[in-house]
């Protein structure tokens, strides 16, 4: 009985620590005080200011652009390359598989410094093209990571049997692999998805002047003066993520 | 069928974007600075050699001490959790879990951030210190080493529990059920058969959060406020307002051939089925 307690009160002081700091933060964008520390009544201002504010908007214009082109793209190509590798000698696929883990091995801060580097040396001008460029390379790895496993449950024969029945290559992948592999293209693309949405690092150093995401945003604001505004929007993120995982669940119990 | 044309945009890709850039990287950490701070394609290891000095020496010696006990925390907060996780019910398990990857998902400058709210002078921690009586001026919670380790801990906590979990989780109850039925003590069991089976899931962990920790240049940036330089603020400061990018690369060079030890390392431990994030 003790013991039962302990362990709940042990697993309650975690989760208090690791949800106070979020929790205060969505408290503090209603509070009605530039200062901190006092709370002094209701307000809704510090949402219409963000609102209100351009450079927010273009930055998650900016964040959800990038992120969705970066996940169809890596999607895409990370998909054929799966499936390239999965077909290769074992000489070769462990050559590729080294190559794949390297952008996942290495810390951000080397990818991000590395392509900064390249994209100087090649004299292409730092901004949205290089962003989407340093995106699509670090998401390519994890959708291959992630369609692998499901090309190599998939019965090697339902690809024959579909080509002996005359279907042409191009249909047997989209009619008979395609259908097969999608769990695993879908989990790629999420993950995609969501490493470019809160990706800072690699964006930090390969953006160009004018050309903000929501992370490279936050990290200015949190340089130059902090409004509450920063809390009103980490407060819609934080509800905008809780509502999509939510949703996330719920189409897996129906699946 | 040949499918090895389908490798081709693959393999373009990663040459260029890549392995070029470290290639890149690599050869401008051998290279000469004009006074100007241009790079001059002539080999040096000046570059690896002004990081022998004792300023630079003490920036990579804390790194490394900071990281490695953040990860240590890490694992003492994580392995009871993870175990108090593996033992609850399958419906609780999973809300359980999923609170720990929600974090993951809200943004991590934002979370940082937050603490920085908690801990600054006015901030609440030092305001209800202060009206308890316990202490009458606010204690300097913020920019030390101390917020910064603060700051690892909870920002790549979830990093520790989850290969944790999801090895204690495959465990085999009989086994357990087979150590009692032999006498062993709980204390045993937990010894001699459940430890030895997590430690992959454990290595796993000790990477995905020693890495970060090691390399990162944001939570030392907020929490440490520039009192606290790590390799990451170095390369970032070489790299944006010093431009000595031949410097900058070197120091990339030496933190790159320090995971890779730490990899190699810890490849020792994992099996095949290693304890994956995902």
């Amino acid at each position: 009985m003790v013991k039962r307690i302990i362990k709940r009160l042990y697993a309650f002081l975690v989760y208090l620590f690791l949800y106070l700091p979020i929790f205060l933060l969505i408290i503090y964008s209603f509070n009605d005080s530039k200062y901190r520390g006092k709370w002094n009544g209701f307000t809704l201002r510090w949402y219409k200011a963000l609102f209100s504010d351009q450079t927010v908007a273009q930055a998650l214009y900016n964040t959800f652009a990038i992120a969705i082109l970066a996940a169809i793209i890596s999607t895409i190509i990370g998909t054929i390359s799966a499936i390239a590798i999965h077909k290769m000698s074992p000489r070769w696929r462990s050559i590729f598989m080294n190559v794949t883990y390297l952008p996942v091995m290495n810390p951000d801060i080397v990818i991000g410094i590395s392509l900064l580097a390249l994209f100087v040396a090649l004299k292409i001008r730092l901004g949205f093209i290089t962003l989407l460029l340093a995106h699509i390379t670090f998401n390519i790895p994890y959708v291959i990571l992630a369609v692998l496993p499901k090309l190599r449950q998939l019965n090697p024969y339902l690809e024959e049997a579909a080509l002996d029945l005359g279907a042409t290559p191009m249909q047997a992948f989209f009619k008979v692999i395609l259908p097969e592999i999608m769990p695993g293209v879908i989990t790629g693309a999420l993950l995609a998805f969501t490493l470019s949405l809160d990706d800072f690092m690699v964006s930090f150093f390969t953006t160009g002047s004018g050309v903000n995401t929501l992370s490279i945003k936050v990290y200015s604001m949190t340089k130059t003066g902090v409004t509450p505004k920063i809390n009103a929007l980490s407060t819609l993120l934080f509800i905008g993520v809780l509502g999509l995982l939510l949703l996330l669940q719920k189409r897996e119990k129906t699946n | 069928m040949k499918k090895k044309y389908l490798s081709i945009p693959y393999a373009l890709w990663s040459l260029i974007f890549s392995i070029a850039p470290i290639i890149i990287i690599m050869v401008y950490s051998f290279c000469k600075r004009s006074p100007y701070g241009r790079i001059v394609y002539e080999f040096t290891l000046d570059n690896y050699r002004s990081f022998m000095e004792p300023i630079y020496l003490n920036v990579l010696w804390r790194s490394i001490i900071l990281a490695a006990i953040s990860t240590m925390i890490c694992l003492l907060i994580s392995y009871p959790m993870a175990m108090i996780i593996a033992r609850s019910s399958l419906k609780r398990r999973n809300v359980l879990i999923m609170l720990f990857v929600v974090p993951l998902w809200t943004n991590f400058l934002l979370r940082t951030y937050a603490w920085m709210v908690l801990l600054r002078d006015q901030g609440i921690i030092n305001q209800f210190l202060i009206g308890l009586g316990v202490i009458d001026k606010p204690l300097g919670f913020l920019y030390n080493a101390g917020a910064v380790v603060l700051g690892m801990v909870y920002n790549f906590l979830p990093f520790m529990v989850l290969p944790i979990y999801s090895v204690l989780v495959k465990i085999d109850d009989s086994l357990i059920e087979a150590a009692q039925d032999l006498g062993a003590t709980s204390r045993e069991v937990f010894m001699k058969v459940i430890f030895p089976l997590s430690i992959p899931g454990v290595v796993s962990g000790l990477i995905m959060v020693f890495m970060p920790a090691v390399s990162t240049f944001v939570i030392s940036d907020l929490l440490g406020g520039g009192q606290t330089i790590l390799l990451g603020n170095l390369i970032q400061n070489q790299f944006l307002f010093a431009r000595n990018w031949q410097f900058g690369s070197a120091i990339s060079m030496i933190m790159m051939v320090l995971i890779l030890i730490g990899m190699a390392i810890s490849n020792k431990y994992q099996d095949e089925e290693g304890g994956g994030l995902w």
